[in-house]
């Protein structure tokens, strides 16, 4: 069965490259969409180091007036960066989150600080006392200055913290071997916590290129699925059902058209978005898992299309509306997850929001992360696959 | 002799619809077997119950003895089928559309080679082989669809009417290959609503009209069981009346009567009977100057099983 089923398989393929169709829509279309988005949303980028951190002193104590005042503030003064004061560890979250939006509003943060509620008073006792500061993965050098910003306010109050305790124990018992041992034993003063926002991110250019990908992924296997419908309006499925081949291996063999051209036209993207548009789309594993999956479940839904069509003009025009509400819905065009509500929600309700969802995980965090991606994905396929798979076989019936 | 094809008691309906109804040949090896009947007479849906597109209500279908149903595969590999529409792929080459379904036959890479040089050759497009199928004429793209159905080398033939908007040339050649494929040892069953194909190519001949099989028979046979003779009419100068009188007295001649300046006549077996005819009514001091044979043909024996003409 799998011998006639790649046999059909590659008669189709050498059909789709000769026709140059899948080329253009797997590839092309989607590539220069993703370069005009990507052009006409993200201006070029100057190099000048110009960062906003955000400020959530909650201790307002003096050790925390000292690093607001000070050394931010003395930064603010000299023009480098632009210090925004809030009230809450979420505000400065979510200004933070706003900076990796490309659609987030004016207002965000590269990096926020937070001085938790007693911050000057334990640095000023023999506890440790922790600092925040929250940037986004991949949030570039203004996230490195933030972090090291506050390394080094930490450093500072080690040095002052050991230099009082120094000074104090000298004059107490004047033995200063006793004295460098007591000092290397005590706990550090200030602890920096590199928080990674919670809500993980694409970047503008990828979020383009995976959105536009996965979009016309749905156009693409559709010129495997349909083969059945093309194979009927050729008068050649007659041809196919009286060789001495089982039926199931003319399914199969579509379906491998499909799967192929889908994982194909998604690596090729993947590949030349990287190189020319600067995409990151993350661990290469987990994004080819993604796509593996993504496509198994383009090819569920567009096989229903096609087990219900009458023939390949209707099933085109169906994938038509399909694909593209599931693309809106799913959040292919814009960031649909920054909506909120229900709409945010409803993404969970198709194939493309789990795609992004598993690939904004994958950038975010480890290929752990997109397990809930991968297997939603799989549960696509495997749900619709199989209502397919019973269409297609009553269709194929004698 | 040994039937490749056997087909009994076939019934195909669809919804209130009788498509086939009780339907039964069978064919030998070397034998052309025609079904002839007008558009819609069933002739498609017999040949697709035959080759396993169809499920059929009741009957049976055996190839060389073995059971044929839908669920068959390998049975299928002793039939070549060549659908009514052409069923090839238009945007590969003739070459390659031969080389996928040898593939799917499972033939052996150096026998199809072979096998597809010969088609080429036979179908007369070894020119063309590597041409695209979307460039190809009507007729061309015709033969290349029998080529398909012949690759394998099958031991029974389906051509569905595979002479349909044909031009005369390339008509000619499809039968010319029909006729040599027929004369190599195969099993052909061929369908048409055209008389002429039917009877130059088919040693014997189904004639099948809503659904069901009327008459089948070689053409003689067919003739005689509709009883019907040739029709004599002889253009004469002189008195009509004694050379009337001289025919009808002549054994194996019936209805002789003046019409249109002539006289005309039903004869049994005409060519057998000429001389006697034209020597009678020399006799009676007629003399002809014209004659015209009219031998029973398919349509005459179609129209006396069915009601209509083969066309209607």
């Amino acid at each position: 069965m799998m011998k006639s089923a790649f046999t059909i398989a590659a008669k189709d393929m050498r059909e789709r490259i000769r026709d140059r169709s899948a080329f253009i829509l797997g590839i092309i279309a989607p590539l220069g969409l993703a370069a005009i988005f990507s052009f006409v949303f993200n201006p070029i980028q100057d190099f000048e180091f110009d960062a906003t951190y955000a400020v959530a002193d909650q201790d307002g104590g003096p050790i925390a007036a000292v690093f607001v005042n000070e050394v931010l503030g003395g930064m603010e003064r000299a023009g480098i960066i632009e210090v925004v004061a809030v009230d809450s560890v979420d505000a400065a979250t979510a200004l933070v989150e706003a900076a990796s939006d490309p659609f987030g509003s004016e207002e965000s943060a590269d990096a926020a600080f937070v001085i938790p509620t007693g911050f000057s008073e334990v640095v000023q006792s023999d506890r440790p006392a922790a600092m925040e500061v929250i940037v986004n993965e991949g949030g570039g050098t203004e996230a490195s200055v933030a972090v090291s910003v506050a390394d080094g306010f930490a450093s500072q109050l080690d040095a002052t913290r050991l230099a009082v305790a120094t000074t104090e124990h000298l004059g107490a018992s004047g033995d200063r071997a006793d004295a460098g041992t007591r000092f290397l034993s005590l706990p550090e003063a200030v602890g920096i916590t590199n928080v990674t926002t919670t809500v993980k991110q694409l970047s503008g250019n990828t979020f383009y290129a995976a959105g536009l990908a996965i979009f016309f992924l749905f156009f693409t296997v559709q010129f495997g699925v349909n083969g059945l419908l093309d194979e009927r309006n050729t008068g050649t499925l007659s041809r196919l059902l009286a060789a001495p081949i089982k039926r199931t291996s003319i399914i199969l063999g579509k379906a491998i058209t499909a799967f192929v051209l889908g994982v194909v036209s998604m690596s090729i993207l993947v590949v030349a978005t990287t190189l020319l548009f600067g995409a990151d789309w993350g661990n290469p594993i987990g994004v080819l898992l993604l796509i593996v999956t993504g496509t198994m479940a383009a090819m569920g839904i567009m096989a229903i299309v096609a087990g219900f069509a009458k023939t390949a003009e209707q099933a085109g025009n169906f994938a038509g509306i399909i694909g593209m509400v599931l693309g809106f819905l799913g959040g292919t065009f814009f960031p649909i997850a920054q909506a909120g509500g229900v709409l945010a929600q409803m993404r969970f309700l198709t194939p493309h929001g789990w795609f992004m969802q598993g690939l904004g995980d994958l950038a975010g965090g480890n290929l752990a992360d997109i397990v809930p991606a991968v297997v939603a994905l799989l549960a696509f396929a495997l749900a619709t696959g199989s209502i397919a798979l019973i269409r297609l076989r009553k269709g194929l019936a004698p | 002799m040994t039937h490749v094809l056997e087909c009994q008691g076939l019934r195909k309906t669809f919804d209130d619809l009788v498509a086939v109804d009780g339907v039964g040949f069978h064919i030998a090896e070397g034998e052309t077997y025609g079904l002839l009947g007008p558009n819609g007479a069933g002739k498609t849906t017999t040949i697709s119950m035959v080759v396993g597109l169809l499920e059929r209500d009741a009957g049976e279908v055996t190839l060389d003895g073995e059971p044929l149903t839908s669920s068959t595969t390998e049975v299928r590999r002793g039939i070549g089928l060549v659908p009514q529409d052409i069923a090839i792929y238009p945007d590969l080459t003739a070459a390659e559309n031969l080389a996928f379904f040898a593939r799917l036959y499972d033939m052996p890479r150096k026998e199809s080679q072979c096998r597809i040089a010969e088609v080429l050759e036979t179908t007369g497009l070894v020119d063309r082989a590597d041409d695209r199928v979307s460039k190809f004429s009507g007729g061309m793209k015709r033969r290349l669809n029998i080529g398909i159905g012949l690759l394998h080398t099958p031991r029974l033939l389906l051509l569905d009417e595979p002479t349909v908007g044909v031009d005369p040339q390339s008509r000619n050649a499809i039968l010319e290959s029909v006729e040599r494929l027929s004369g190599a040892g195969m099993a052909v069953l061929y369908t048409t609503h055209y008389m002429e194909e039917a009877e130059r190519l088919c040693d014997r001949v189904g004639i099948i009209d809503h659904g069901q099989l009327m008459a089948e028979g070689t053409r003689a046979e067919l003739v005689r069981m509709v009883g019907q003779r040739d029709r004599v009419r002889l253009t004469i100068s002189g008195a009509v009346e004694p050379a009337t009188r001289a025919l009808t007295a002549l054994e194996g001649i019936d209805e002789a009567g003046a019409r249109d300046g002539g006289i005309d006549m039903l004869v049994d077996n005409a060519s057998s009977r000429l001389a006697g005819i034209l020597a009678a009514v020399a006799d009676a001091g007629v003399t002809v100057s014209g004659v015209d044979v009219d031998e029973p043909d398919l349509e005459s024996v179609f129209l006396h099983f069915t009601g209509r003409a083969l066309r209607d």
